[in-house]
């Protein structure tokens, strides 16, 4: 008998399989709010992640403005930000909040869910050759999350006392002690409660990435014939899945410090001369906790524009990606290290040297398979018959980004050297540059090459040039002059430094990267123009397969409705990097396998 | 049917697939969790402590919730509507009297002054079995919905997805919860 209940299930594939055009009957609710579509929950990721972005970075903007002109006032600022800037002045709480604010915007709601929330979405389905995610449903629920997740983060910004501001990384005592500072009182809870919304809604996505790409591929789309943005996007999603739950915990501990009275991570604490109960507890295990989760992510937000770049490369080189399974071989093996180097952000916690010296090993190791997926990309260069799209300029710009950023990590890993670099702008330079703007880069590239799919329209190009080039140039003159400023012993997140002796002569390097930082943002905005613009102005896409790639995304119509195929899914037969092979400029995956032809 | 559905039916139902993975994810969680305990427990200030008896007793009652969900299985494939629904309403009640239990539980060390804020030994006590509570209280509430389905006259329900991917969930925090115990008898 069991077997009626079997067949059944096998039924419901059965009956999606041959698509029927607007099957169901679609209201804006469903189709642009609570869509389960793939493509427009992407797009919804998207937006939202374009948003955080512009908040993020006017963030930074206003926090340079106070790094580079120290003693002078801005008016418009108290306009801006009330008593936050009485007189034009950057109150220094306030600094502080902008700071912290600067980086959890960025990395969580713009690098995290903004970038993989909108790839994954989009090319998950459309590159291994499926209808929808594993569960369209908690694939919608995943967004919803997101969105209250901003919705409580940005409500924080408004409070009497500001929002968290106790740096992204929420180090008790400071973040667990109301008293200590204005940002830890109710605008702290805020940023757990999101923070919490937020780690849901990367799980619900995550094991939706997760099953999908196992489970949903179309015919013929063994493991080995995935895109390597698919790879990519599926060690990221893994690397979320079992990282985030240990920072929820980290997470929950304190909530219950804060508001509870509990001790987890207190123990004999003076506050203006007076003795706290709190005892028993360890400031350190936050740390473990917190970086448990805290370097993976730094991989999160970098593989995925790994995946996307690897895929541009190849198909605006014309040629296979060199190094296929060396390619897999290194995500798969920076997945594993991401979860063993934590303790290399608390060398100078005082931990023991023994221990240290295993995470320093552990730490330099992930040079290796970064060093090979270097090799590949620039192989995959080698010779190639390059087409100089704004995706493919973006991609290269990551490789540069990557390389430049991930030789300073080979100092910073080393424990001796990070006595004296931890907590400079040595440090800032280094992940702004390594999985900041190089994470960026791989987003930016991933826009430009899919938007014809997302809209149907292409992005204009004269902007994309100038948004390229300004950015990368622009990227180096901030963040190059900054490894000097660590090397000299500035820290990061003071307020200002030109009460030293020793940092007077970097005023007017300061005032210099303030100016750069201006003009990047300011072609940022470029961006979000052309962006908006080209949706509804945008050329016209009217080539099926416009880069003339192999993936499947580009088998579907030009713009494809909801179950993306209108036919059956095509079936596959080979791996997506045949290009220039045989005389033919690209075979995609979807043609069979001639009888005279070579193997790859 | 064509090639690409058959080649989808010889795969594991991607709904169970997604709780394995999630299963996976809430572990992680745990793990976390117990780490900071054994971290903590060797450092100053702590003090051990006796699981209470309650505790003992919910035990019991969820390892008969997993058994009685297992028959309920058995009766959903066996076509036995009436059966399935009293099985499922039983695994449902013990579902609650094993929160009741723990609640009791957490009860009675609060009384005798053993409290959340007292030591950092039972604070991790306290958080460690509530959050296992809490997704036992998840299970709970699937449950309810799935016996309201097993009532219900108007939908008739042939897919046995699920009823599997609920009772696996519930085998889960059974076994979360044995662990947990255990965990806790050895490590105080």
């Amino acid at each position: 008998m069991s077997s009626v209940a079997t067949l059944h299930d096998a039924g419901i594939h059965g009956s999606h399989d041959v698509h029927h055009e607007h099957h169901h009957h679609e209201t804006f609710i469903t189709k642009y709010v609570f869509s389960q579509d793939h493509k427009m929950i992407a797009k919804q990721f998207l937006i939202t992640g374009i948003i955080w972005a512009i908040i993020g970075g006017m963030f930074s903007v206003i926090f340079r403005l106070q790094l580079g002109y120290p003693d002078q006032t801005f008016p418009w600022l108290e306009d801006l930000l009330g008593h936050w800037a009485k007189g034009g002045k950057l109150h220094p709480e306030f600094y502080y909040a902008l700071v912290t604010m600067h980086g959890t915007i960025l990395v969580f709601f713009v690098l995290t869910a903004g970038l993989s929330g909108t790839f994954a979405n989009f090319l998950i389905p459309l590159q291994i050759g499926a209808r929808d995610m594993a569960s369209p449903l908690l694939n919608c629920m995943s967004y919803w999350f997101f969105f209250l997740a901003s919705i409580i983060m940005m409500s924080s910004l408004f409070v009497q006392t500001g929002p968290a501001s106790g740096g992204w990384t929420i180090y008790p005592p400071l973040s667990a002690l109301g008293d200590a500072s204005q940002g830890s009182k109710i605008g702290m809870d805020l940023w757990l409660v999101s923070m919490a919304m937020f780690i849901v809604s990367s799980l619900l996505g995550g094991l939706n990435y997760i099953t999908t790409i196992l489970n949903m591929r179309t015919k013929g789309m063994s493991m080995t014939r995935l895109p390597l943005t698919i790879w990519a996007l599926f060690f990221t999603a893994v690397l979320g899945v079992l990282s985030f739950p240990v920072l929820l915990s980290g997470a929950i501990l304190l909530l219950f410090d804060r508001n509870l009275g509990t001790s987890f991570f207190l123990s004999d604490i003076v506050v203006a001369g007076k003795i706290l109960p709190n005892e028993g507890g360890s400031a350190i295990l936050f740390q473990h906790l917190f970086w448990f989760l805290g370097h993976p992510e730094v991989y999160i937000i970098l593989l995925p524009a790994m995946g996307m770049s690897s895929e541009i490369l190849s198909v605006n080189s014309r040629k296979p990606i060199f190094g296929y399974m060396a390619m897999v071989g290194s995500l798969f093996a920076i997945t594993i290290l991401a979860f063993l180097v934590w303790a290399h952000h608390m060398f100078v916690t005082g931990l023991n040297p023994f221990l240290g010296a295993v995470f320093v090993l552990l730490t330099l190791l992930i040079a290796v398979p970064s060093a090979i997926k270097v090799f590949n990309w620039l192989t995959t260069l080698w010779r190639g018959n390059i087409r100089f799209t704004p995706g493919m300029l973006f991609a290269i710009g990551f490789v540069s980004l990557f390389i430049s950023g991930g030789l300073t990590g080979i100092f910073l890993g080393n424990s001796a050297l990070d006595i004296h670099l931890h907590d400079t702008y040595f440090v800032v330079a280094h992940f702004h540059i390594v999985m900041g703007v190089a994470s960026f880069f791989g987003m930016f590239a991933g826009v430009y090459h899919w938007f014809p799919k997302m809209f149907g329209r292409y992005l204009n190009n004269v902007m994309a040039y100038i948004h390229f080039w300004v950015t990368i140039i622009g990227a180096y003159l901030i963040f190059w002059p900054m490894h000097y400023q660590g090397l000299a012993g500035a820290p990061r997140r003071y307020y200002d430094w030109s009460n030293w002796e020793s940092f007077k002569n970097f005023g007017g390097l300061n005032e210099f990267i303030s100016l750069v930082a201006m003009i990047v943002f300011a072609v940022q905005l470029l961006f979000v123009f052309n962006f908006f613009y080209s949706i509804f102005k945008g050329r016209r896409v009217t080539d099926k397969n416009p880069w003339g790639a192999n993936t499947l995304e580009w088998t579907t119509p030009i713009r494809p409705g909801h179950g993306n195929w209108a036919g059956e899914i095509p079936e596959v037969h080979r791996w997506p990097y045949d290009y220039s092979k045989d005389g033919k400029d690209f075979i995609p995956q979807d043609t069979p396998v001639g009888d005279d032809e070579s193997k790859h | 049917m064509t090639s690409v559905a058959i080649a989808q039916k010889n795969k594991i139902h991607p709904h169970k697939f997604t709780l394995w993975v999630a299963i996976g994810s809430i572990l992680m969680m745990f793990a976390g969790l117990t780490s900071a305990y054994i971290v903590k427990r060797n450092q100053a200030n702590w003090t051990s402590f006796e699981i209470p008896v309650m505790f003992w007793i919910s035990t019991a009652v969820i390892v008969l919730s997993s058994l009685t969900i297992v028959a309920a299985n058995k009766a959903f494939k066996e076509r036995a509507i009436g059966k399935y629904r009293s099985l499922m309403m039983v695994t449902m009640v013990l579902g609650v009297l094993f929160i009741a239990l723990q609640v009791i539980g957490f009860k009675q060390l609060w009384d005798i002054g053993l409290t959340l804020q007292k030591n950092v030994a039972y604070s991790f006590l306290y958080v460690i079995v509530g959050l296992h509570g809490l997704h036992v209280i998840g299970g709970v509430i699937a449950l309810v919905v799935m016996a309201a389905k097993a009532f219900s006259n108007k939908t008739r329900v042939y897919s046995a997805v699920p009823l599997e991917v609920m009772s696996t969930y519930w085998h889960f925090v059974d076994v979360l919860w044995i662990y947990l115990l255990i965990f806790l008898l050895l490590i105080k």
